[in-house]
């Protein structure tokens, strides 16, 4: 599925602000696999995701999807193959357009774009229907603008929005971290559905060390720019934020004394 | 008190009856200027100063075809395509080769200067409506109002088709966000060049119609341009928004740019009526646009200001000692 081989990203380099954000990455996604990363601050978690995504080029290295190599490809040419989610709920909608012409937008992914209507008649009771999932109320207000929705609504819209056209990865990058625990909750329930339902290969960032335990089949962790442990099938399923942590201190050889990496509630 | 008097009984009412059509007219003709700047201001979200050229642009075309024998209606719509070129220039300029947008503006409107002053191969060509058959003319004031209004009608039309489709709605997005563009495949360099040249195509069309209408195209009939359109989409907007509150739907807000424009000139009448010096038009005309680009902000701010809180939250303290003494 998703094949990450060797990639390398040195932000601003040759300046003062020089930063080895990816230090040979390597990774390789069964289909279905649903991956969770957790790491601390600047340990290149979020660099990884937009690498795949290409909001720029990688300094060496390849990211195959299906075996086809998209790193030369720029981020708009990729967006067929991925469904992203970002951390900022402002990210991932256009505030001033209605929820309806947002779902339509992301319906057309990788479609050609064309002089027929932007909304067809027949995508409203559609789209009802998909929202009328979330139980967030939002399949009667599909004709307000996305601006006037809170946080945590934007970003179920931008999950649907993500899924709509189903993507061959999705890249959920701390989806939850700026909502309220609840919405947050309810949020990351939403994915798992999602994920389970249309069997979608996954990567979701989180700084919360249980979520990343009690979801997902596999679990990766970043220090410095790198993949240092990679936990699946039953060991997976056994994992204890102990064991983790133990874990975590053999493979780096350091301690984890970071205030972002929550340890869960 | 002498002078206040006869100063004012010297404002004759009739005078500015009588000139109040021609600024209507002028009003619509500006206001499809306008339109072209409503697309790129508004919607892409990209401050384009390529227009005081295009618009140029457009009357030059216009002017040196129709000398040479080409007739109005295809002399019109080349201009509109001249002003669409101008428009992919500012766009290749910003998209290819990373210049920022106003930057790449400033230097297609400069260049224009140029080219437009070769393709009239002077500054100034008469193309009066008693040697050419025009679409409209400031002779026939009442025909310019119908046939500027017409345009009007069929202009908002076609945009609001156009700004409903697929490819329109990627122009929409792009300019409110770039980064979910992207991310739903939205080529987003295409979706600005793409309304950069329909924005300068209708820019220049409204240059052809102006020059038509006062019966010459000149080299510095575009001087200034970006403030008249700018003018008339803002006062548009505060009127538009002050009549129909959050419920204003594109269409109305298409037509509130039509309105701007008329209004712009009309107070620009006044002005004139009032027999402030010629020379201080464009400072009245960035007052103008000052004020109604002050007046939201200013709004919102008497709304959600800070000397409001303290003011409500004495008055509710002082009630409450009261209350307690
Ligand atoms: N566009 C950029 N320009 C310059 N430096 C960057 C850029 N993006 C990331 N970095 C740097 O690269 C390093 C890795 O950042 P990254 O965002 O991937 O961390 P992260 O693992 O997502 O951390 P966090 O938990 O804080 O989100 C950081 O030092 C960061 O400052
Ligand atoms: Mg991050």
């Amino acid at each position: 599925m998703l094949e990450i081989i060797d990639v390398y990203k040195t932000f601003n380099p040759g300046t003062v602000n020089e930063k080895k954000a990816l230090n040979g990455v390597n990774l390789k996604l069964n289909d279905g696999d649903f991956c969770t990363v957790i790491g601390g601050n600047g340990a290149g978690k979020s660099t990884t995701l937009n690498a795949i995504a290409g909001v720029w080029p990688v300094d060496s290295g390849a990211i195959l999807i299906d075996g086809e190599d998209i790193s030369a490809l720029p981020e708009h040419k990729r967006a067929p193959y991925l469904g992203r989610v970002f951390q900022d709920p402002m990210t991932g909608t256009v505030a001033d357009m209605e929820i309806i012409e947002n779902l339509a937008i992301a319906a057309r992914r990788g479609q050609k774009r064309g002089l027929s209507w932007g909304v067809k008649k027949s995508e409203r009771e559609e789209y009802r229907e998909l929202l009328k999932q979330f139980e967030l109320g939002l399949e009667d207000r599909m004709s307000s603008k996305v601006g006037l929705l809170s946080g945590g609504q934007r970003q179920a819209i931008t999950l649907l929005m993500a899924t709509i056209k189903r993507p061959k990865l999705l890249l959920l990058d701390e989806h939850t971290a700026a909502l309220d625990p609840k919405t947050a909750a309810k949020v990351l329930e939403l994915s798992d559905k999602i994920i389970e339902e249309n069997n979608l290969t996954a990567l979701m960032v989180t700084h919360n060390m249980k979520d990343a335990i009690t979801h997902g089949n596999r679990l990766i962790m970043m220090s410095d720019g790198k993949i240092v442990l990679d936990i699946s099938g039953e060991e997976k399923k056994k994992l204890t934020v102990e064991i983790l942590l133990q874990k975590f201190e053999k493979a780096s050889g350091s301690t984890i004394d970071n205030d972002r990496m929550l340890l869960g509630d | 008190m002498d002078g206040i008097i006869n100063y004012f009984s010297s404002l004759n009412p009739a005078v500015f009856a009588s000139q109040l059509p021609g600024n209507i007219a002028q009003g619509i003709i500006w206001g499809l200027m306008a339109l072209g700047v409503f697309i790129t201001y508004k919607l892409l979200n990209f401050a384009d100063l390529t227009v005081d050229g295009s618009f140029a642009t457009g009357g030059a075309v216009t002017a040196i075809l129709l000398i040479n024998g080409v007739p109005i209606w295809p002399a019109t719509l080349i201009a509109l395509a001249a002003g669409i070129l101008a428009g992919l220039v500012t766009g290749f300029l910003h998209t290819v080769l990373g210049i920022p947008d106003i930057l790449a503006g400033i230097l297609t409107q400069i260049a224009l200067y140029s080219i437009n002053l070769n393709i009239m191969g002077k500054a100034n060509l008469p193309i009066s409506y008693r040697n050419y058959t025009l679409i409209l003319s400031g002779s026939n004031i009442g025909r310019a109002i119908i046939v500027g209004l017409s345009f009007a009608v069929v202009v908002i039309g076609l945009m609001y088709w156009y700004f409903g489709t697929e490819q329109g709605s990627t122009i929409r997005s792009t300019g409110s966000n770039p980064a979910m563009s992207k991310a739903q495949g939205i080529n987003i360099n295409a979706a600005k060049v793409i309304a950069l040249a329909l924005s300068n195509g209708l820019v220049a069309l409204s240059g052809s119609l102006f020059a038509q209408y006062q019966g010459f195209s000149d080299i510095n009939m575009g001087r200034g341009a970006i403030v008249i359109g700018l003018a008339a989409v803002i006062i548009g907007a505060v009127i538009g928004e002050a009549i129909f509150r959050k419920r204003a739907n594109f269409i109305i807000k298409l037509t509130f740019v039509i309105v701007g424009g008329i209004l712009y000139y009309i107070s620009m009448g006044i002005v004139l009526w009032l027999k402030m010096p010629t020379d201080d038009t464009k400072l009245f005309t960035a007052v103008i646009v000052a004020v109604f680009l002050a007046f939201p902000y200013l709004k919102n701010k008497s709304k959600n200001s800070f000397k409001r809180v303290a003011k409500e939250n004495k008055k509710t303290l002082n009630r409450e000692e009261k209350a307690d003494a």
